[in-house]
Order: structure tokens, then C-alpha cells, then sequence
């Protein structure tokens, strides 16, 4: 059964068309990575999954776990299953980043059935996730995401993701920003999470991620359309030949 | 309006003399001389002051014989361990209050006593009225002409009070409409601490209340002033809180208005010594038809003084915020450092705030900074947290209540901070 499915997506800012007609289906338990140069749309598909008010959506549908994704508001996505970790993770002082975590936990749980967690079922949760990205409990004291490093944001990204157990998780640039160590932490985190049931859609630019996690399938985004889908060695072909490949193979195709 | 000035009037001249009958005639001759502010006064374009002079406007200048269980509603937290000051309608109540300091710690008086005693005397005189020259309005001498009622506070020097002071100012209009007008002064010797309360309390209908605190610093003394006001709807306010420094020293202000109907708050800072600092906060969380105007002044005229100031509102329904915020520099103030921000969230189409600065600076080597801000909620961090799964809702309190804490941080008593928290929190529908 499909997880995800795309059907001729087409979305804006403004009067901006971004995307322009995406195609893209997700079973579960299944890794896919979209690639692209910069301004191909990335970002934006993955904003529009998620539920950002400020793209237009202009036509096409999304279909998830047979519900219409596009008819509900961001937090309803989140309740049912969908998880963006964000490129730029927001900055909130005065909100304390582990009474957040408590709020999205179980308004989440709530949905879905399950009783709120207590305090110590809450902190038992917590321990077991930490060790995940081997975040530190300091950190979650703290106001979110003030103060923290790129690498600290993007670490704890992935440690909402754990605590929220998503069943489609897309990571728009979690790599970029991070060093090497901190990427392979966080590679580390994903893959302990990926299973059978889970699915994922990486949003990178740079191969680089695709060495720790590994996709099933690898799709070119450019110019606002799935150009080029193919398995993780099309990553390697772009790495090597680097992006210009695809524009001028697209240009000789007429456009 | 006629009709009620002419009740004052009746009253002052039936005012029994006493120690303070030259200060108090000489104000109601200015009170007569300069009238009700009107609405063309600069200073009180926002607030029209003299709609709340309306014929069924009472004075009631006797004990209405209120007890401590018809004020259970209204204590602050750890009341028993504080000294608590009552004053009912603007009248110092001593049965009600309780000091719970030590003689040599706090003195409690009643003020024309103060004036009277030979150890007070040149105390009071010194401090009543250092506000006057800053404030040259009817309104204010309204006020000085009834100062008899008052109180006068003294921390002598070298005592550093561990248990804070609060004072109740309560409206007893369960009769009808209410004019309040209390009067106290408090004087920090040299070397010593406090933490001073006022909170506010309005029983019945509505409630009018033209209050006048003066506090005098001395060198090395701290001040840590808070003021509370969340009595209801239909209860107006103008209160001036004037803050002089002596000597150098700290003071520390928070002003928390969470309701009321027309409220006016004047806030001073006179820094006279080098090197005095002094902190302003305050934060307005208002709806309904409430305005709050919050009038600041910082008076520099001495070198090296700082003073920091941060105002934050958040408005809703069809309330109004006003900011003004008055930095003067006179030419000796020398490397003074003055900094001043007003930040405002408007959640409704229908409420407005007017902020405006106002610095005047006479000396050259100087670090002056001001700014204010008016928005909304901040859309990506809405966002953030509904892409976690929080209801907008949810999201919205968590935001408002994290642009709040800001200020309630600067509440130094832990169960006060505790219990306006909880206020703001319940207003906010914020429960995590």
C-alpha cells in the first residue's frame, strides 16, 4: 500500500510558481532522497507536505495513508503520522524545549488514541530517545533551540522525531550546516529509527548523506519537476558529473 | 464634573487641621488653579481623565468597616509572612495591617504622625511631594490635598528586609462609585534592602483610584518595587510611583497590568547621585475595553548613572496601550547610559497601541538607545509548533506566555512571581 502518494503537484508564493506538476510515490518502510540544485523546489515540496500556510497550492492532490494531506492544518499532518525536520530549525526563547516536546507528545497521543503520559512515563521516553542523537538533558532545559549550535538544532530535529514516532519523516537539509561527526550522529539516529513501517524522504543537496543513509530511491528535482528518479548510484552519477548534466540534458529535451 | 469637584471641595474644607494642613491647602489651591487635565493636554491625550469625575462620584473619608475575611480573595502569597499595609479607599486602615518586621527593621506611620514626630519630621519633609515638580497637574494635587490619610515608611539604615512589605489598595464600592486617594512614602536609609508590593482590589461596582507613592533612596540602599493591578473592568487607576536616588543605589520597578478600566501609571526615576542604576519593567496583557497608559520617566543629573528600561504589551478586544517614555540628560549627567524599548503583540483587529519616546539630552558623552515594536505572533514559530502536532491554540499560548516570561522573570520574589504567573497563565489558557 502506498504511504505517500503525489499526484501533479503544483504549488506557489504568491503569484511564484515553485512547483510544477510533482509525481512521487512512498510505500512504507521505504527511503527516498530528492536531489536538485538550489531554487529547484526541494524546500518548498517539503514545506507544502507539512503544511506551510505561505505556498498556494494550485493544483494536484496528496494522498496520505488514504487521507487528503492538503485538507488539513499542519498540526492534524503531524497527529497523523508526518514529521518535517527543518532546515532552519526556529528559535522560540522563553519556551522550554522540554515542555514543548511534553505538549507535542501527547496532543499527538492524544489523537491517536493513547493516554497522556505522566511525568516519569514522559522522562523513561525522554532518556530512551536522548541516547538516540546523544543529546544532552542540558540542553532540553533550555529555551528552544536559543542559543543552539547548528549541529545541537539539527540533533534535536531528530530527537522530536524520535519522541513524535512519525510514520513519514522528511528531513529538508539536515545535512547541511553539520560536520562530520555530527552527521554521522545524526545518520546514526535515522537509520535506528527506519524500519519496516516507517518511511522517509530526504531532501538534500550534497551526496554526502546518502553515504550514512542510505535511500532506496534517488529523484532530481529541477525546475520545479521530478526530472530523473532512478536507485542511490544516480546520487553518485550527480555527485560526479555535478548538476549541470541534468540541466543541459534537460535543455536538449526542448525545455 | 462640576458636581463632584464641588463634593471635594466640601470635604477638604472639612478636613480637621493637622501636621500636613499647610502641605495639603497649598496643593488644593494648585488642585483649584490647574483643574482636571483635559483631553487636549498633551500628557493626557489618551487618558480623559475628567470622564471619570461624573456626578455619582463619592468620597467616603471613613472607615467602611471592611474585615480581613472580606479581603481573603484578595492576599498575596505568603501574606501572613509580609508586612501587610491596608488602605480602604485611600485611607490607611491600621486594624487590618500587621508589621512583621523588627522595630529596628521597619517603622510603620501613619503619616501625618511622621510629619509630627521630631524623629520623622525633616524625613517626611525631605521626600513628600519630590513628585510635584514632575507631575504639574490637577490630578496630581488632587491628591496631595488629602495626603493626611497616608502612610510614611522607614528602613533605617543597614537592614536588608528578607520578608517583603505589601500594601493592599482596596475600593470598597459595594455602595456605588468610588474616588480612592492614598498617599505613602517611604524612605530606604542608606545600606539596606526592601522588597515593596502594591496590589489592588476593587469590591463591588466602580471604583476610582488617584494614588501618590514617593520613595527616597539613600546611598548603596536597594529597591525592589512591584505593582500589580488586575482589580476588574470597571476600576480606573492613575497612580504616580516616584523613585528619587539620593545616594548611589538600585532600584528595580515591575509593573504588571492585567485589567481595568482607565489606568494610568506614572512611573519616575530620579537619579541625583553618580552611578545610581535603575531598572524599569512592565508588561500589559489587556482585552476587553481596558486602557493602560504607562507614562515613564528617567531623570538624569549626575554622571555615570544607567537605566534600562523594557515595556512589553500584549492587546486584545478592543483595548488600548500607551507607552510614553521620557529620558532626560541634563548637561552634568556625563556618560550616562540610557536604553529604553517598548515591544508590543496586537492579537485583535480592533486594538491599538501609541508608543512614543521622548529623550532630551543636554550632555554630550552620552549611550542613549530607544526603539519599540508592534506585531503578531510570530508565523514561523507558529508554524514550528504546529508542525510538532500543537493545536494553533496551544501554539499561540506557548508563544505569548514565553513573551511574558521575559518580564515576569524580573519579579525577584519567587511566590509573587509564582502567583502573577498563574494569573497570566490562566488568562492566556496556557497549562503545560
Amino acid at each position: 500500500m502506498h504511504m505517500l502518494s503525489i499526484k501533479n503537484l503544483q504549488a506557489g508564493l504568491e503569484d511564484k510558481p515553485i512547483l510544477k506538476g510533482i509525481n512521487l510515490e512512498i510505500k512504507a518502510g521505504e527511503v527516498h532522497a530528492i536531489m536538485g540544485p538550489n531554487g529547484s523546489g526541494k524546500s518548498t515540496l517539503a514545506s507544502v507536505l507539512a503544511g506551510r500556510q505561505n505556498f498556494e497550492v494550485t493544483a494536484g492532490s496528496v494522498d496520505f495513508l488514504g487521507k487528503d494531506l492538503l485538507d488539513m492544518a499542519p498540526e492534524e499532518r503531524a497527529r497523523e503520522g508526518i514529521f518535517l525536520a527543518f532546515q532552519y530549525p526556529v528559535e522560540i526563547p522563553g519556551v522550554s524545549t522540554t515542555n514543548f516536546i511534553k505538549a507535542a507528545v501527547n496532543e499527538t497521543r492524544k489523537h491517536r488514541g493513547l493516554e497522556a503520559l505522566d511525568a516519569v512515563g514522559f522522562l523513561k521516553m525522554m532518556k530512551e530517545k536522548m541516547k538516540l542523537v546523544q543529546i544532552d538533558q542540558s540542553l532540553l532545559s533550555r529555551s528552544l533551540n536559543e542559543g543552539f549550535s547548528g549541529g545541537e538544532k539539527k540533533r534535536n530535529e531528530i530527537f522530536q522525531m524520535a519522541m513524535l514516532e512519525p510514520k513519514l519523516a522528511i528531513l529538508d537539509e539536515t545535512d547541511s550546516g553539520l560536520d562530520i561527526d555530527a552527521l554521522r550522529i545524526v545518520a546514526n539516529g535515522v537509520n535506528q529509527y527506519r524500519n519496516k513501517d516507517n518511511s522517509f524522504l530526504l531532501v538534500t543537496h550534497y551526496q554526502r548523506l546518502l553515504d550514512y543513509i542510505v535511500p532506496d530511491f534517488v529523484h532530481v528535482l529541477y525546475n520545479g519537476r521530478i526530472v530523473k528518479s532512478g536507485t542511490k548510484e544516480l546520487a553518485l552519477e550527480l555527485e560526479e558529473k555535478g548538476y549541470d548534466f541534468i540541466k543541459s540534458e534537460w535543455a536538449l529535451a526542448g525545455e | 464634573m462640576q458636581e463632584s469637584i464641588n463634593h471635594i471641595t466640601e470635604l477638604h474644607e472639612s478636613l480637621p487641621g493637622d501636621s500636613l494642613s499647610d502641605f495639603s491647602d497649598r496643593a488644593f489651591k494648585d488642585f483649584n488653579q490647574l483643574g482636571i487635565p483635559k483631553a487636549k493636554h498633551e500628557e493626557w491625550r489618551y487618558v480623559k481623565v475628567s470622564s471619570l469625575f461624573r456626578k455619582d462620584l463619592t468620597y467616603p473619608l471613613h472607615d467602611s468597616g471592611l474585615t480581613i475575611e472580606d479581603l481573603q480573595d484578595h492576599l498575596l502569597p505568603d501574606h501572613d509572612q509580609a508586612t501587610t499595609i491596608f488602605f480602604i479607599n485611600g485611607i490607611y486602615a491600621p486594624a487590618l495591617s500587621m508589621v512583621n518586621h523588627a522595630q529596628d527593621e521597619l517603622v510603620l506611620l501613619p503619616l501625618s504622625v511622621a510629619a509630627a514626630s521630631t524623629e520623622y519630621a525633616d524625613k517626611v519633609k525631605s521626600t513628600l511631594g519630590q513628585s510635584t515638580p514632575y507631575h504639574p497637574d490637577g490630578i496630581h494635587a488632587l491628591n496631595a490635598a488629602f495626603s493626611s490619610k497616608g502612610i510614611f515608611i522607614a528602613v533605617p539604615p543597614g537592614k536588608t528586609l528578607a520578608r517583603p512589605v505589601y500594601i493592599y489598595q482596596v475600593s470598597d464600592s459595594r455602595k456605588g462609585y468610588t474616588l480612592s486617594q492614598p498617599r505613602t512614602l517611604v524612605h530606604v536609609g542608606a545600606g539596606s534592602s526592601i522588597h515593596l508590593a502594591t496590589t489592588y482590589a476593587t469590591l463591588g461596582h466602580e471604583s476610582f483610584t488617584n494614588e501618590v507613592t514617593e520613595v527616597l533612596v539613600e546611598k548603596d540602599a536597594s529597591v525592589y518595587y512591584y505593582k500589580i493591578q488586575d482589580e476588574g473592568a470597571k476600576a480606573h487607576h492613575v497612580g504616580t510611583t516616584s523613585i528619587r536616588q539620593i545616594g548611589k543605589s538600585l532600584t528595580n520597578a515591575v509593573t504588571i497590568s492585567l485589567s481595568g478600566g482607565l489606568v494610568r501609571n506614572n512611573l519616575d526615576m530620579i537619579m541625583e547621585a553618580e552611578y545610581g542604576e535603575s531598572h524599569m519593567y512592565g508588561l500589559y496583557l489587556l482585552n476587553g475595553n481596558t486602557l493602560v497608559d504607562n507614562h515613564t520617566i528617567v531623570d538624569n543629573a549626575k554622571p555615570h548613572c544607567l537605566s534600562n528600561e523594557l515595556y512589553k504589551g500584549i492587546l486584545d478586544g478592543h483595548s488600548t496601550g500607551v507607552f510614553n517614555g521620557k529620558i532626560f540628560v541634563r548637561k552634568d549627567a556625563q556618560k550616562t547610559n540610557a536604553y529604553q524599548s517598548n515591544k508590543n503583540i496586537l492579537l485583535g483587529d480592533h486594538a491599538t497601541v501609541n508608543t512614543k519616546p521622548q529623550l532630551e539630552i543636554f550632555a554630550d558623552d552620552v549611550k542613549c538607545s530607544h526603539g519599540c515594536t508592534v506585531g503578531r505572533p510570530d508565523d514561523d514559530a507558529l508554524f514550528y509548533l504546529r508542525s510538532r502536532g500543537i493545536s494553533e491554540k496551544n501554539a499561540r499560548s506557548l508563544l505569548l506566555h514565553a513573551y511574558a516570561v521575559d518580564i515576569l522573570d524580573k519579579i525577584q520574589l519567587p511566590a509573587l512571581r509564582a502567583h502573577v504567573d498563574e494569573l497570566i497563565s490562566e488568562r492566556l489558557e496556557f497549562n503545560f
